[in-house]
Formats: C-alpha cells, structure tokens, sequence
C-alpha cells in the first residue's frame, strides 16, 4: 500500500469523523454554538470540499476559508497592471495558470489573449527564462503571485536571467507572506473564530515557529496540517482537543513528516537575499503592513514596474462581490448573493470563484445542488 | 516516400500538378479503395437497412503526435465513437485536412498512415476527403475535420427518455488517461510514456452491449470535460439525478499522481476510447460481464446509479460525504502553491 492511501483510509477515517463528531458535540455545549474553524490555505479548502467534508460535519461545526489563495488575495490594482503588461507591445506576459481568468477591473488576461496580447502559461518559473532566451526579440514579463512557497522559484529565476545576461526577462511581484494576514485576522474585533488550520506548504518554508504569535497574542488554537482526507480530521481533533482542554492555546505541527521547527532555512536565505518586505494590498483586507516582497534595489533592474511603469487606470470594484469578506472568514460562498447567480464559473465576479483553490469555485463544484440541473 | 527535408508547401493545395503528387502519392497509397480511387466529385455508396446516423467533428489537437497516438488515429476513432455510442455501425468517413504551410510531409505521411490502420483495424473506408493548404501562421500545423456515416440497425432505441430511476451507470475502463497524456505530453512534464492515450474506436464492445441486451438504454462516449460533464448532461436531459460511487469509479496510478500534482481533477480530464453506459438494473451485471470480455473493457466497473431528482449529479466519497459534480467551466488549470 502507497504511503498517502494510508491517508486516506475510509475506514480511518470515518473513526476519526465520529470522534472529532464527539468532541464537536461538546465544544457545542460549552460555546452555545458550534465551534468555527478556518482553514487558511486554498488547498485545503479543495481537500475539504472533495472529501464532503463540510457536509458530513454540518451543524457540528463550521469551516470557514480563509485568504490563503494567492490568486483570490491579488488586488484588483494588480491585475490591471498585469493586463497593462500585456497591452504593451513587444511584451509577452507569463503567468501560473490560475491567473488567466480572473478578472481584473474592466477585463481579464484571458480576455486580452483574445483580443490579441500573448499570454502563456508557465508551470515554472525556470520555463519562462528559458522561453526569454528563446525568444530575444519580446520581453517576457513574468507574474510572480504567491506565498512563501513560489517566491523563491521567482527569485531564483531573477537569478538565472542575471547569469544569462538576459536583458528580456523581468517578474512583476505581488509575493505576499502569510503571518502578517494572520495578524489581520486575528486583530480584527469582528472576527469569531475558535482556531486555524494552517497551510502545509507556506509552513514548510516558514516553520511551526513562525506562527506562535497566533496562540500567544491572540489566544487562537492553531494546527499545521497536510492535504490528505485524514490530515485534516486529524486537525480538527487537535483543534477541539485544544478547545476542550481549557489550557492555553498553543500552534502544533501535525505536518511534521514535512513540517520543522524552523522551516527551510535555505529557502528563507534565498528569499532573504533577493526580497524586501515592502506593505502590500490585499483583495478584503486592503493593506497590511509587511506583508508583501518586492524585489531589493540590486535586483530592480529585473523588475517589471521599474523596467515598463505601465500606466494603470484607478480600479473599479463590481458592485455586490463579497470575496474580500470571504475571505476574511465573515462569511460562506452560500451568503453571498451573486453566488451561483451571477457569479458563476463561466462568468466569475470575483476571483474567489475562478481560482481553482477559490473557496465559491470549491463550493460551486462539488457542494452546491441545482433545483434543476 | 518524403524524406525528412520536405515540407508541404502553398502549391500542395493549388490544385495542380503537387496537390496530385500528394494525392495519389500519399493520400490513395494509405487510404485507397474503390470508392476513393474514382476519384469523383461525390462518393457513392448502398445504404443498407435501418436508419442513417452522421456525425462530424474536427480535431486540432496540441502536439498533434502523443504518447498512443496522433491526430490521424484520434479522427477516426474520435469520429467512429460518436456513431458506436449512437448505436450506429460505423461504415463510412470522409476526411479533410487543414495544413500549415511547412508541416513535414513525413509528418503528414504518419498522420495519413496512423487513419488507414485505425480505419483498418474498425473495418471502415475513407471514401471522401479533402486538402487544404494556408500559410504559415494562419492556423497550426495540422487539422483534421471528418463526417462519419453509420447505420442504425432496426430495433435499436437509444435516448434520454428511456433513462429510469434505478438504471446502473457503468463505464468500461480508468478515467482520464488521453487528457492526462496530452497535457504532458504537450507541457513536456516528462512522466514519460508512463502517461499513454486510450485512444481507441469502441464499436465492437457496444456492439457487444446492444446485441446481447435490450436494457442498454444510452451510452456517451467521455470526451472533453471527461465523465463528470458527461453525467451532468445526462442528468440534465433526463431530469433525473445520478448517484456515483467515487471509490467505485476507475483511475489509473499514474493519471491519479500525475493528476494530485498538477491540481487536476480525473473526472474531467478528457477520455478517447471511454465511454458510459446507462442500463436497466437486470441487465447491469451481465452488460458488466459483456464489456470485461472485450479487450477495450477489461477494467469495467458499474460506478453508480439513477435515481429520481432535478438534474443533479452526487459523488459519495469514501468518507459517506457527498459531492456535487457539475459541467467543465474552463480549461483544467494547474495549482500554483
């Protein structure tokens, strides 16, 4: 038996589901409502909906998905400036797959492919230097989006264009890091939620040590989890366990088989090394101090807005999206009222809805019934 | 016999003495027989009992040659499938191809080769076809557009008004595996031949189905948006809701890692020589037995079941939660963290 089936063992697992059932029964009694959970990374919202999970737990209790989708957290600002990218000429913009449909103020990249810009979809950064090199007569404009876990694939690929002497390669960076939205979550006086699932991958790189200020100024329960089925169960039994137990709260590491203590400590040096943290605006939040990383003053040259400044016209938010409330765990894809109504995956709204690790495409996908196909 | 250097040029569609050469040359050396070697304005052809089922398609395929097969073999079974699942047998197909000025005519020579075996091996002829050829860059490299005519044999009844609560859903083999192959082949993940299309033409095994039962009350071949759009349709169309059974449903080892890691999900991933078959409840078990005895049925399952509702389609996963499955919204994207 493959090592990850044992992850993923009904049996296991519908043992685990009756405890953490249990324990839920009771934290119920002891909160008079069910407890509230978020889990942050996008990933996770995906291994949730796939497992049914939602559905299995309904009324015991409630998770909620958090900004943990790189794609959803980009602000509108940012993707007027990747379609200004586009619209430049000699310009080709690259891009990780999930940016393509989201849409922007007024239009989208997919949008613009249509009309005529050059568009591609990379699944590394590394490809797109190497297509730069290939291609000497375009400047490739790459999109850095992500967490802790693909900046420093980006930064490795400035690296890679400075050997090569390549004068057509840039990256236009809107790299954010995790614990400071974390921070935003916690400090904010609306938000009602009993404990954190964290994200299995950002944790790799940053460590389990990195979020003890999660549990020691905001006294919120906190696991580090992995992406199969039971990793997750398992997660929710720790973070009941925690409720229930009435000590204080602490930040665990149930990922440990990838998860250290202090993280990977080369990745952090590279990020070190090529990245600053900068304020940055997020889809929700708006903007949160440190939490961004734009490239240090040795590097700029690579740097798209330095290199091409494309003018951006001020963005316009569609009215009634409530994506940067969802993702701020106030409320569930089901509440918003362009859910499924107008905002669908064919014609997203918003990017929580065209993101595959999106919490409505989730949602949308595998949790919602039609009244008639 | 183009060696390595030739390339299709302009003057290969003009009509002229080239476009000749490329016909008797290539096209009638693979694909000859009497009706095509007339060389008529039309093909004539009897048409015997039953009724006349016609179905056309195009391929445009990128890489237009994939781990298990080409362009050239896609458009005959691409096209023979769409006539077994309507319950027609496959006699006829046309072909007409769309080529980019400089395509290798080796190339096209093993594209042309890959259709005679594929016609060969489903006992079909190519008896009308067609060439085109437009300059580089107004479309890429090679497409293939056909017309597949079969024949409905008296008595067969396949529809979406047959479909009952309490039907079985089966499928005759591992979900996903011609998507999953083209994406890598096409993104150069380098899994290999580890990751190989199905592509297959299907007529006998439901042939084997229809002639063995009278409860076969629909098939649909899964192609693009893979089985979950499929069941969606069905659903849909017939007003009834599909239960499937997600550990019931089969994919392959190396489609399901390959399909984790890059974020995609099997279910939609696109088939070539799957299809599912919807059957009355008594006959699930023999129609089951039927497909396993053919070659291109050896891993069938029954995957689920209809039951009265709205048009919906549920997966009950291994953990007793359930899923809902809805129509493709987009091209499969890969995860970025």
């Amino acid at each position: 038996m493959h090592i990850l089936d044992r992850f993923r063992d009904p049996e296991i697992g519908r043992g685990l589901l009756e405890k953490v059932s249990e324990l839920a029964g009771r934290a119920q009694e002891k909160l008079g409502r069910p407890p509230v959970f978020m889990e942050v990374c996008g990933t996770h919202t995906v291994a949730v909906s796939k497992a049914g999970l939602r559905g299995l737990l309904d009324g015991k209790l409630e998770l909620r998905s958090g900004p943990g989708c790189p794609v959803c957290v980009t602000d509108y600002g940012d993707i007027d400036a990747m379609v200004a990218f586009g619209r430049l000429p000699g310009v080709t913009v690259g891009t990780f797959g999930d940016m393509v449909r989201v849409p922007g103020s007024r239009t989208s990249l997919e949008r613009e492919k249509a009309r005529g810009a050059d568009i591609r979809v990379f699944y590394s950064p590394a490809d797109a230097v190497k297509w730069a090199q290939e291609n000497p007569e375009r400047q490739m404009v790459f999109l850095g989006v992500g967490f802790e876990t693909t900046a420093p694939a980006v930064a490795l690929s400035v690296a890679q264009a400075r050997a090569l002497g390549l004068f057509n390669y840039s990256v236009f960076t809107v790299h954010k890091v995790v614990p400071p939205a974390l921070r935003a979550l916690g400090s904010d006086p609306e938000m009602k939620l009993d404990g954190l699932i964290l994200p299995g991958h950002v944790s790799a790189i940053i460590g389990r040590r990195a979020y003890d200020f999660i549990a020691a100024e905001y006294g919120l329960p906190a696991v580090i989890t992995g992406f199969e089925t039971l990793d997750i169960i398992d997660a929710l039994y720790n973070l009941l366990q925690q409720l229930l137990s009435g000590g204080p709260a602490r930040v665990e590491n149930g990922y440990t088989r990838v998860v250290k203590e202090e993280g990977n400590v080369r990745a952090q040096e590279i990020l070190d090394r090529f990245f600053e943290i900068t304020d940055v605006s997020w889809r929700g939040f708006g903007t949160i101090p440190g939490s961004g990383m734009e490239l240090k003053p040795e590097y700029r040259e690579f740097d798209a807005r330095s290199r091409f400044a494309p003018e951006v016209e001020e963005p316009r938010i569609p009215a009634g999206c409530r994506c940067g409330d969802l993702l701020k765990g106030k409320l569930t894809p089901r509440e918003c009222r362009l859910f499924a109504a107008a905002c669908t995956p064919s014609h997203p709204v918003g990017p929580c809805m065209v993101s595959s690790e999106g919490a409505c495409a989730a949602f949308y996908q595998y949790e919602r019934r039609s009244a008639a196909g | 016999m183009p060696n390595n250097e030739e390339i299709v040029l302009l003057a290969h569609g003009d009509g002229g003495r080239l476009t000749h050469e490329l016909v008797t040359g290539l096209f009638l050396r693979h694909l000859g027989n009497r009706t095509l070697a007339a060389m008529t304005d039309a093909a004539a052809f009897p048409v015997g009992e039953g009724r006349m089922a016609v179905t056309t398609d195009s391929f445009v395929i990128d890489p237009p040659f994939f781990p298990g097969g080409d362009i050239g073999k896609l458009a005959v079974c691409g096209t023979v499938n769409d006539l077994a699942v309507s319950g027609a047998e496959p006699r006829y197909l046309t072909a007409a191809f769309l080529i980019e000025e400089g395509f290798p005519l080796a190339g096209l020579e093993r594209v042309v080769a890959s259709m005679a075996a594929a016609c060969r091996d489903a006992g079909i002829e190519i008896v009308a076809g067609d060439t085109k050829v437009v300059g580089r860059g107004q479309l890429d490299r090679i497409f293939i557009n056909t017309t597949g005519v079969g024949v409905i044999p008296p008595g067969v009844d396949l529809g979406y008004h047959r479909i009952a609560p309490g039907d079985r859903i089966l499928v005759n083999g591992n979900m996903g595996d011609h998507g999953m192959a083209v994406l890598a082949a096409r993104e150069g993940f380098g899994f290999g031949d580890r990751l190989v299309s199905d592509c297959a033409s299907l007529h006998r095994i439901t042939g084997r189905l229809l002639a063995g039962l009278e409860g076969v009350k629909l098939m649909r071949d899964l192609t693009r948006g893979g089985l979950a759009t499929s069941a969606k349709e069905i659903a849909a169309s017939s007003a009834v809701d599909l239960w499937l059974g997600e550990t019931d449903i089969p994919v392959g080892a190396g489609v399901k890692g390959a399909a984790e890691m890059l974020g995609v999900d099997p279910l939609y991933l696109a088939n070539e020589g799957k299809f599912l078959a919807v059957v009355a409840p008594g006959e699930a078990e023999q129609a089951l037995a039927l497909m396993r005895a053919d070659e291109l049925g050896r891993e069938a399952r029954i995957i689920g079941e209809v039951k009265a509702g709205a048009g919906n389609v549920f997966l009950k996963t291994a953990l007793g939660g359930t899923k809902y499955l809805d129509l493709l919204a987009g091209a499969p994207l890969p995860r970025i963290c």
